[in-house]
């Protein structure tokens, strides 16, 4: 299961890397999307400087759907079928499609997140807990991400169910992400938005290896 | 006598608020090449994907290679079946050497036997171009090239011929042959008989969910 992991992962990330998608159109418009809110509320330092961490969180939510969704749409019910016929556990294609989902909204969480500390200038003390934090919440995405198009994918809706259950799925790790960022920022403590964070990955992570057989055979 | 290599009794299939396939039964035995025909939408499909064990029956009994349909035994015997359907399984993004190098990594075979099939199914001087920018044929062959690195014991073509010129439809010809030859069977779906009919020694025809005979 392992080998079948790793050589799945390698696969989406090659395949990732030669399409461009995440880096050449996903970060770009969500770089737009953080730059239109400056010009949309004018030079309000003392703003920019409140709302930023928060814009970047629900930035990252909401691309980050976009991104998860990619990853599966790669994998076509031709590609879906081969790998079953070929004995591959539904549990290692999740974990290699939520693997490769991470790695990719980290990059994008890394660019998009460099970008708002230029644009908003927010004052985050003890920022190096975002490197704990970032990847946590990045993880939730992809595997909410991941489960949804299964569930979606079963359903013969991928497209355009998907962002709908991913969103609403993805609040407690936006609420976590973000609260977390605002204790950084206030100087209280964020230990129980990390465990929360890591909690939920847990889950996730349990119940898209639980569910993928079913899923698939439903 | 050897056991058949599909035996279904009475099969149905049920897809959200139809039956799409209804007390089919048919037999499969080693050597045979069985043709499928009938209109789209008839079920052609839906009996391929069964006999590929993807697709669970709701009623009767099916055995594809001594595995019971609809149990866990199908698992074990899944990596015995090729399967070329409608579309290809093919990475767009990755090469034709990567995409068939991707299926013996998965299968724990040296990739050598990736590239020696690229080679017999004459997509040697292909190997390095991306999946999107070759042609519905070489992508058909390399599909073929799949079939021939993992030689299956039921081999399952859904309008395989498609898109193949002629030099291409001879390899069919010779991959259907070297299965059958073994011990192995083939079945061939389409709704263009004249095009397969070289290629098999019987053929059923589906209409509306059900084997309605012998096709003449």
């Amino acid at each position: 299961m392992i080998r079948h992991i790793r050589v799945l992962l390698a696969a989406h990330l090659r395949d990732e890397r030669r399409a461009g998608e995440v880096g050449l159109v996903i970060i770009p418009f969500g770089l737009v999307a953080l730059l239109v809110i400056p010009m949309a509320v004018g030079i309000d330092t003392p703003l920019l400087d409140r709302i930023g961490p928060g814009l970047f969180w629900a930035v990252l939510v909401l691309f980050g759907t976009v991104v998860t969704q990619r990853q599966s749409a790669t994998e076509g019910d031709a590609r879906r079928d081969l790998f079953t016929l070929l004995g591959v556990d539904p549990a290692a294609r999740f974990a290699a499609a939520a693997l490769a989902g991470t790695i990719l909204l980290t990059v994008f969480a890394v660019v998009v997140g460099s970008v708002t500390m230029v644009l908003y200038d927010p004052t985050i003390p003890g920022a190096a807990w975002l490197a704990l934090i970032v990847p946590l919440a990045c993880a939730g995405i992809a595997m909410v991400g991941t489960l949804a198009a299964a569930v979606a994918g079963g359903l013969g809706t991928r497209s355009s169910l998907a962002p709908l259950l991913v969103v609403p799925i993805s609040v407690p790790i936006l609420l976590a992400a973000a609260q977390a960022t605002e204790g950084l920022r206030a100087g209280a403590g964020i230990l129980r938005w990390i465990l929360l964070l890591a909690v939920v990955d847990v889950v996730l992570a349990l119940a898209g290896v639980l569910t993928a057989r079913p899923l698939e055979e439903s | 006598m050897p056991s058949p290599i599909v035996s279904l009794e009475g099969v149905a299939v049920r897809r959200p608020g139809a039956l799409v396939l209804r007390q089919v039964t048919l037999r499969l035995e080693p050597g045979e090449s069985l043709g499928v025909f009938g209109a789209n939408g008839s079920g052609k499909t839906t009996l391929l994907r069964v006999l590929a064990t993807l697709l669970r029956p709701v009623a009767g009994v099916g055995i594809v290679l001594g595995a019971r349909l609809g149990t866990g035994e199908v698992e074990s015997v899944r990596p015995r079946i090729g399967l070329v359907g409608h579309e290809p399984a093919l990475a767009p993004h990755l090469t034709l050497a990567e995409n068939l190098h991707l299926v013996a990594d998965l299968a724990g075979i040296a990739r050598e036997r990736a590239d020696a099939a690229l080679v017999d199914v004459g997509l040697a001087g292909a190997v390095d171009r991306r999946v999107v920018h070759c042609s519905n044929g070489m992508r058909r062959r390399a599909e073929f090239a799949r079939i021939v690195m993992l030689p299956p014991d039921l081999l399952l073509l859904d309008e395989a011929h498609v898109g193949l010129d002629p030099e291409a439809a001879l390899l069919v010809a010779h991959v259907i042959a070297e299965v059958t030859g073994r011990g192995g069977a083939a079945v061939l779906v389409s709704h263009e008989r004249e095009r397969v009919a070289a290629l098999i020694s019987r053929a059923v025809r589906v209409h509306d969910g059900l084997i309605t005979g012998e096709a003449a």
